[in-house]
């Protein structure tokens, strides 16, 4: 019999999805100041698939445990995460995150949180975002799996298990189809927009997420180095789009074609 | 302390579901439901399983458990993208809830909390043909039998929710030689013989029905009595102030709802001039003035729930963020559609809706006047020294 699942779930709180970035004064970072802040979609994503692998076979999961790495209000990224289904939650906190610093965890540091997290709670499988919509560097589930050890299977759009052998099928879409891959466990899975559709969180939900537990632990808890090695040295906005011309005709357009060498 | 408009963190996610409800659920049915009058099914029963039915309600009887605060925020937001849905929701929660929560026995709770919370819509019949603001002047009748249990017998009309309830909370007169002190409240199933006898064809909120309802001899157990016997005239009055709270969200949402759509498009879409129309400083000023207006409103309406959640008395702040909650909200879709111009005329677009849907709110759970009676008894009373 196959160890039954200890699924550990990385969340980072990021700047809602609907917001519209805009860069500080600084030019060295974007403007969080009264931004909306929710949990990032493809780790919500994440949550829900290790919650949906517990409803698909009674004794197939054994915990559910989300972890994040931020400052204090990672808590509400936690909770959300936590009415989703998650039974329990650890912040490890991040002092020193403000906003005039220009660069907040790199995906290296997270990584070797992550790895130290996983290993102190004795999880099996890792399932976590391919990327934050924030800074899109999809790095840390690769090099969490690098430093760990541990198989991955990156940008899942399918994922089921075989509970008598512990073997994880996943589905991956690349460039002109599906690739499949099977692995043991352990396994850290990254996963993709398609992959699924949250579920509405219920308001008693979130409710009850009030009960669960969280800890928090520190970087130093966990003997990890989070000095950054990368400094951003400025941001910029992309080039404004210029308006075009209106022609009259084919034979117009045909001509402005020629004149600027596109034809 | 920061903004009154400032959350707790259970207020802010309630919100996000309800904006992603809104978006997914509520918004691509829209159009449809106010052409054809009618409530899809399906947002109902999303509504109970997103366990926005049952805010308040105690987490034993399958509700969140959550602040009346949270309900009037929620009521808010749905508000936002149709007043209609709006309205279900908070008669559901600020009135038929409160009502079973507040004054019921815990035989009316056990039975019916988790039923309101799970799939049956709630219902409060009061209004009659001939008792609108004057409410006790009501003719249904309750009969008392020799068993003790009650006869009603009578009509309702202007109910909201009339035609997809199936717990109605009804008030009658048990004892009408006593006036308005023999008026009793009642849960009532739609079971035991409510009728729904018409729907009104509306201006607005077209899409939440109001119904004329018929008692013919509906017999109701004597358990079912709600709170004491002869006192509904207070269970009323009791949950009409607290509702108004709830219709003050309800135009408050709307009026957001409104301006968030046209203000987006003189500024992103209409040019003319050679320059966006928001642009222009005409514009520019009444955009400033409206949104003045709405933060206004939205003050009114945190700071009466405030009171209340806390237990003070809030009967007059109540009031006024009614009154200027309704006339923020029909002063807001018409500066809208005006905004959007030819297109915001068309019901191709939401400005429209808004626009006759924010007319009920000087209408329902106390008019306009008789909110600006009830600030005004309450202002001669602070202030005659007799």
């Amino acid at each position: 019999m196959p160890p039954r699942l200890n699924i550990v779930v990385p969340v980072k709180r990021v700047i809602d999805f609907a917001i519209k970035p805009r860069i500080n004064a600084s030019k060295n970072a974007i403007e969080t100041n009264g931004v909306k802040f929710s949990l990032n979609p493809f780790c919500e994503i994440a949550v829900e698939e290790a919650v949906r692998l517990r409803e698909s076979s009674k004794d197939l999961v054994e915990s559910i445990t989300l972890v994040s790495a931020g400052s204090a209000k990672a808590q509400d990224t936690l909770r959300s995460g936590l009415a989703l289904g998650a039974d329990k939650a650890t912040l490890i906190e991040i002092p020193a995150i403000d906003d005039s610093k220009s660069l907040e965890l790199e995906p290296l540091a997270v990584a070797k949180l992550l790895k130290a997290f996983v290993k102190k709670s004795n999880a099996n499988l890792v399932i976590m975002g391919k990327q934050a919509i924030d800074d899109d560097s999809n790095q840390t589930g690769q090099m969490l799996a690098g430093l760990l050890n541990w198989s991955q299977a990156t940008n899942a759009s399918k994922v089921t298990v075989d509970e008598a052998s512990g073997v994880v099928t996943v589905s991956r879409e690349v460039d002109g189809g599906t690739e499949t891959l099977s692995a043991p466990l352990p396994l850290v899975i990254t996963t993709d927009l398609r992959l699924n559709t949250p579920r509405y969180t219920k308001l008693q939900d979130i409710m009850k997420a009030k009960k669960k537990k969280t800890e928090k632990v520190s970087p130093e808890d966990l003997g990890v180095d989070i000095s950054s090695r990368l400094e951003i040295l400025s941001l910029s906005e992309p080039p404004k789009r210029t308006g075009g011309g209106k022609v009259d005709s084919v034979d117009a357009l045909i001509g402005k074609l020629k004149e600027l060498g596109a034809i | 302390m920061t903004s009154i408009l400032e959350f707790d963190e259970d207020v802010e996610m309630f919100r996000s579901v309800v904006s992603r409800f809104n978006a997914e659920v509520v918004a691509p049915q829209v159009e449809k439901m106010d052409e054809e009058e009618h409530i899809d099914p399906s947002i109902i029963s999303a509504l109970f399983e997103t366990g926005l039915m049952a805010v308040e309600t105690p987490e034993e009887y399958g509700g969140a458990g959550a602040s009346f605060t949270a309900a009037v925020a929620i009521v808010e937001e749905l508000a936002k993208c149709d007043p209609s849905v709006s309205v279900l929701n908070d008669v559901h929660n600020t009135l038929v809830n409160t009502c079973v929560r507040k004054w019921g026995s815990d035989y009316i709770k056990e039975t019916y909390l988790p039923q309101l919370s799970t799939d049956k819509l709630g219902a409060f019949a009061l209004s009659e043909p001939s008792a609108g603001s004057d409410a006790f002047a009501l003719r249904t009748r309750a009969r008392k039998m020799s068993d003790g249990d009650f006869v009603i017998e009578g009509g309702k009309m202007w109910i909201t929710n009339g035609a997809e309830a199936e717990i109605f909370v009804v008030f009658a007169n048990a004892e009408p030689e006593k006036g308005y002190r023999g008026i009793t409240a009642f849960v009532v199933e739609k079971s035991w013989g409510v009728k729904v006898v018409k729907k009104e064809k509306k201006l607005g909120i077209r899409a939440s029905s109001t119904a004329v309802l018929a008692f013919d001899e509906v017999r109701v157990p004597k358990q079912n009595v709600l709170g004491i016997y002869g006192q509904g005239y207070k269970i009323a009055i009791e949950c009409l102030n607290e509702g108004r709270i709830g219709i003050a969200a309800q135009m408050t949402g709307l009026a957001q709802g409104a301006f968030d759509r046209a203000v987006s498009y003189v500024f992103n879409d209409r040019q003319q001039f050679g320059k966006y129309v928001g642009e222009f400083q005409g514009m520019q000023f009444q955009i400033a003035q409206i949104a003045s207006e709405i933060e206004a409103a939205r003050l009114l309406l945190y700071n009466a729930a405030r009171i209340k959640e806390a237990g003070g008395e809030f009967v007059k702040e109540a009031a006024m963020a009614k009154l200027i909650g309704s006339q923020v909200a029909e002063k807001t879709a018409s500066k809208a559609v005006e905004w959007m111009g030819g297109v915001g005329f068309t019901r191709d677009e939401t400005v429209e809706k808004f626009y006759r849907d924010a007319k009920i709110g000087a209408i329902y759970e106390g008019t306009s006047n008789i909110q600006l009676q009830t600030i005004a008894r309450l202002i001669q009373k602070q202030y005659t020294l007799r």
